[in-house]
């Protein structure tokens, strides 16, 4: 059923990357249940603006799960209490009348802040940039079942396939690691033959630029898979580290 | 070197080291399991090991591996913590299938270090390094009763075990997964078998440091 909640919003308000930032804390009235988290931070920033207020910034883009550019860490968790779903897919029926609710950005020293609740994920682009694509020569369409893929096998490169890189792995682990969002980037194409031919360049590339900018070392707490709005499996990691020594072994 | 300046390479160090020492507690736990039988038998395993040059290479090796494994985790925890960045967040929530132990690993292998440190003193210091110095070493019985006869021993030996048990809980399967042995079952049945490793190997130890502690305390 749908009600109206009346909560206090605890947002970190930062002016620009080098400027000092603190948590300011905004008096929320009246809004829907049924309204959507990202659509809340709207009507709060109406009202910013309408008082004169600079309004809180945060990344966002299509609001149905798949973009991966909202973020938000709310109470403790990245995309908010609900799990495996992003933070345009969170709604206000999670929360309670009276809640205080905490809203901060990714924090990682790989992930600086831009602004307010903004950061800079160009990391995970530059990631991507190392390795994470399968080269083609140009040429005629080969015919779709001229490699056959075993169903498990295409299954798991799609799962796989489904990260968003919106950094919530790195978010939610203690050692600021990217290896959930590297080893989904790398697993995607490890599964497949498309994929074998440039393997061991790409998992040695990605890694190293991974460790090049900052990422910590895995620890195997699993708080990444336990956060990750598109559930990517801890098991990736396994492979991404199988792919690496076997890469390392061969060289 | 890779194993130095990659951060997969630097986990399988962690790794290898983790499962020689898990190795090295189940041995030492089955040799101690010799004296809940007879004293006389345990004195001759004392008497195989030592001083002599396998013993002495054994404890080289296995000196490494602690010292490897230690220094690593140092290592590892100061550029995690430079990796996570200066602000901590305001709130934060570990998520049901996060285990505690595995965002406690340094803190338990401080307390472990400490218990080491300690055990070191108790037997090492007292039966090998004194045959290495060319002096009369304790015969195992005798440092045992050394050491037991005091009670305070036992409850800072069990808080020892315990530290470890929860160490190897976690290390056990983190070892297997950070060499890429995992996939989604054997993730499960790593854990499995590394929590009844871990138990049966400690739940020994603590039965034979309570029985050492009646037999020579009361």
């Amino acid at each position: 059923m749908e009600k109206n909640i009346s909560f206090k919003l605890k947002v970190w308000r930062q002016k620009s990357p080098k400027a000092q930032g603190q948590f300011v804390t905004y008096d929320v009235n009246d809004i829907p249940t049924d309204t959507s988290f990202l659509e809340m931070l709207d009507i709060v920033n109406e009202q910013l603006i309408e008082k004169g207020e600079e309004p809180i910034v945060f990344d966002h883009d299509c609001r149905e799960g798949i973009c991966g550019m909202c973020s938000l860490y709310v109470n403790g968790h990245p995309h908010g209490p609900a799990t495996g779903a992003t933070t345009c897919q969170l709604y206000m029926r999670r929360f309670n009348d009276g809640d205080t609710i905490t809203v901060e950005p990714w924090r990682s020293a790989a992930f600086p802040v831009i602004k307010d609740l903004m950061v800079n994920r160009n990391a995970f682009d530059q990631i991507q940039q190392a390795g994470g694509y399968v080269s083609f020569n140009t040429g005629g369409a080969q015919d779709a079942n001229a490699i056959p893929i075993s169903k498990v096998a295409a299954d798991e490169a799609m799962d796989s396939a489904s990260c968003i890189g919106c950094g919530a792995c790195v978010a939610a682990c203690k050692n600021g690691s990217a290896m959930l969002f590297v080893s989904a980037k790398v697993s995607q194409f490890a599964l497949l033959p498309q994929g074998r031919a440039e393997a061991k360049k790409r998992v040695k590339a990605m890694l190293s630029k991974m460790d090049e900018l900052g990422f910590g070392n895995c620890t195997n707490t699993g708080a990444c898979a336990a956060e990750c709005p598109k559930n990517i499996k801890l098991s990736n990691i396994s492979r991404l580290n199988r792919e690496f020594l076997g890469a390392k072994c061969s060289d | 070197m890779w194993l130095t300046n990659s951060s997969i390479g630097r986990k399988v160090v962690m790794s290898v080291t983790g499962l020689f020492l898990i190795l090295f507690l189940t041995f030492h736990a089955l040799m101690n399991a010799v004296s809940l039988i007879s004293f006389d038998a345990y004195e001759a395993v004392c008497e195989f090991l030592g001083a002599n040059w396998y013993a002495l290479v054994g404890t080289a090796v296995l000196a490494a591996g602690f010292v490897i494994h230690i220094i690593y985790a140092f290592w590892l925890t100061l550029q995690n913590r430079k990796a996570r960045g200066t602000d901590r967040y305001e709130v934060s929530a570990r998520p049901k299938t996060v285990e505690w132990a595995s965002q406690n690993m340094l803190v338990l292998g401080i307390i472990v270090l400490c218990f080491l440190l300690l055990h070191l003193f108790h037997f090492w210091a007292k039966m090998q390094l004194p045959e290495i110095m060319g002096e009369a070493p304790l015969r195992g019985k005798e440092a045992l009763e050394l050491a037991f006869s005091q009670v305070w021993v036992l409850p800072v030996y069990l808080i020892g075990f315990v530290a470890i048990w929860f160490h190897i809980t976690h290390g056990f399967w983190s070892a297997f997964q950070s060499l890429g042995a995992a996939n989604e079952k054997w993730i499960e049945r790593f854990k499995c078998i590394g929590w009844w490793w871990a138990t049966c190997v400690m739940a020994l130890f603590a039965i034979e440091a309570c029985y050492f502690t009646w037999f020579f305390a009361f």
